[in-house]
């Protein structure tokens, strides 16, 4: 579970160029729930999810998983209980490192690491059989540079890393937004796999609307650092795009005038 | 060149060997560029020499040389991770601090070792001649830290180390504590220069605080012209390249400086480095962009 209560980031604090881009936001995230994100260009959405993961520390406010009060903890320690998937393919995987070296990286999120052989032959095979499931050949080409592979599939990689070891939390930030739409799409089916067969509590960012309503079980929407939408179950199995807009329109009593949140 | 300017030649190409080692893992590995070399090749000189000359048994002394290199690496990571001061600026702070500190340690300029025992004549069998002796005894040495090397880079902590330098915003995100990573690199980074101080000073009669000039190109030369000998993005042979870049470095300069016609000598040594250096660098330049005119 996941619970953010009052959190507050301000960005350039007493300066011309002051940004209060979270102001009191609060969530609270079920257990094995897959909530979507949407908002425009600087609702806090990316700010939100940095919050969370420990690259951003907040102002005021407190983030608890699972019931731990991890507010003050730096991301590596956080890593125990969150995993992430960057925006950037490559900005999730170590692009000096084979496949195999990225991956046993990931297996030991969250653990000690010691002196023992990082790949271990004992862990290549469970290494194939996951790279196997994505039908990208990547099962074959464990001591291959990961920087040699695409976007794409460097992403899809960068997700069965996240999967690798049991985590709390999976912050998925508009991780498709970089792919084109074909590996987009694959990207997006593998996530819903994932977050399927983990059950893990998930946040996934995106920028399109249609995305939002097709994954996931409930979408939220930022905006001015503040969730102002909020739906879920039956509500949100009717609805469609113009729907969620009207319902924005509606919350924010103002006329919504960003492309961003119109795109796809 | 004669067998002996060979052997010589071969001699502090192993030392420096170490030094390489130690840049690999700092600019290399952990992308920090490390001036502290500088420093801590002298100050594991001066440690040596000053505790050999005061008595004690050469091979503990080597060991607290190697220790205060170590030392030195955690200050200049402590400087850049703790207090946030830029990495290039904090090991130059590094560096000239420990002029003055490898100048309390000996006392005065330099620390002579002629009569005192050194690991050398210590290990050295006594049907060999010392100049023979000499670089088989380091071959044993630099062996053995590569392997010791290759083995750790290729343990759990030695692969969250080259996350940390390759993308510490995802090796974060892994769960490695990567301050704490740049740390622990720039130990054994500089522990490796003190020990090839260390070993310098006894091969080379004794310590002198101006040693360590130049120290840190002669190891970025050696990476580069090990890596342009035998380029490799395996580790197993980026070790061994660095170590070869390090002898070849150091029989070209053997070279220049013996061939009488091109008429140089020792005081020119560091325009030699430059100038080899600068060459090592253009070499790649130049062959990919011949490379890349066949190719279109």
């Amino acid at each position: 579970m996941l619970r953010a209560q009052d959190l507050t980031i301000t960005f350039n604090a007493g300066t011309p160029i002051e940004t209060r881009a979270l102001r009191g936001l609060s969530l609270e995230i079920p257990s094995g729930q897959f909530v979507t994100v949407i908002g425009s260009n600087g609702a806090g959405k990316s700010t939100f999810l940095n919050a969370v993961s420990g690259d951003l520390p907040v102002d005021a406010g407190r983030i608890e998983i699972d019931g731990a009060d991890v507010t003050r903890e730096p991301v590596w320690r956080r890593a125990e209980r969150v995993a992430r998937v960057f925006q950037d393919p490559m900005a999730g995987t170590c692009e000096d490192l084979t496949i195999e070296e990225n991956m046993a990286l990931a297996q030991l999120r969250g653990a000690r690491r010691g002196f023992g052989r990082a790949v271990k032959a004992s862990m290549r095979e469970g290494f194939r059989e996951r790279l196997a499931t994505l039908g990208l050949g990547l099962e074959n080409r464990l001591t291959d540079r990961i920087g040699l592979l695409s976007g794409g599939q460097r992403q899809a990689v960068s997700l069965l890393m996240a999967a690798l070891q049991p985590s709390r939390i999976l912050l998925l930030d508009e991780h498709t937004a970089a792919l084109d739409p074909r590996t987009a799409d694959f990207v997006l089916r593998l996530t819903a796999r994932i977050v399927a067969e983990t059950k893990l509590t998930t946040m996934m960012v995106t920028h399109s609307m249609r995305q939002a309503l097709d994954v996931g079980e409930r979408t939220i929407m930022l905006h001015q650092g503040q969730v102002v939408l909020d739906v879920a179950g039956e509500q949100r199995r009717g609805m469609d795009v113009p729907d969620l807009l009207a319902m924005f329109e509606r919350v924010r009593g103002e006329q919504l005038s960003d492309d961003a949140l119109l795109l796809g | 060149m004669s067998l002996f300017s060979l052997l010589g030649a071969l001699e502090i190409g192993l030392v420096f060997s170490l030094v390489a080692l130690g840049v690999l893992i700092s600019f290399r590995l952990l992308r920090f560029p490390d001036l502290t070399v500088d420093g801590s090749f002298p100050l594991g000189g001066a440690v040596a020499a000053t505790l050999i000359s005061g008595g004690m048994d050469p091979f503990s002394a080597t060991v607290a040389a190697t220790a205060a290199g170590a030392v030195a690496g955690l200050i200049t990571g402590w400087l850049n991770v703790r207090l946030r001061i830029m990495d290039l600026l904090a090991s130059i702070l590094m560096m000239i601090a420990l002029y003055s500190v490898n100048l309390r340690i000996m006392g005065k300029p330099n620390v002579p070792l002629i009569t005192d025992p050194t690991v050398f004549t210590i290990l050295q069998p006594g049907w060999l001649s010392d100049y023979v002796a000499r670089p088989l005894i380091l071959v044993v040495v630099v062996v053995a830290v590569k392997l010791l090397l290759d083995w750790f880079l290729a343990t759990q902590t030695g692969l969250a180390m080259r996350a940390t330098g390759s993308n510490g915003r995802m090796a974060r995100a892994q769960g490695v504590n990567t301050g704490g990573m740049v740390l622990a690199g720039m130990a054994l980074s500089n522990a490796l220069v003190g020990l090839a101080g260390a070993l310098f000073a006894q091969t080379q009669g004794g310590a002198d605080i101006s040693m360590g000039i130049g120290t840190i190109v002669i190891g970025l030369a050696a990476v580069i012209v090990g890596e342009s000998i035998l380029p490799s993005r395996k580790l197993v042979l980026a070790t061994l390249a660095v170590i070869l870049g390090a002898i070849v470095y150091r029989f070209f300069i053997a070279l220049a400086l013996n061939s009488d016609f091109i008429g140089l000598q020792a005081q020119d040594l560091n325009l030699v480095t430059a100038v080899l250096v600068t060459i090592a660098l253009v070499i790649p330049m130049m062959k990919r962009r011949l490379l890349g005119k066949k190719g279109a």
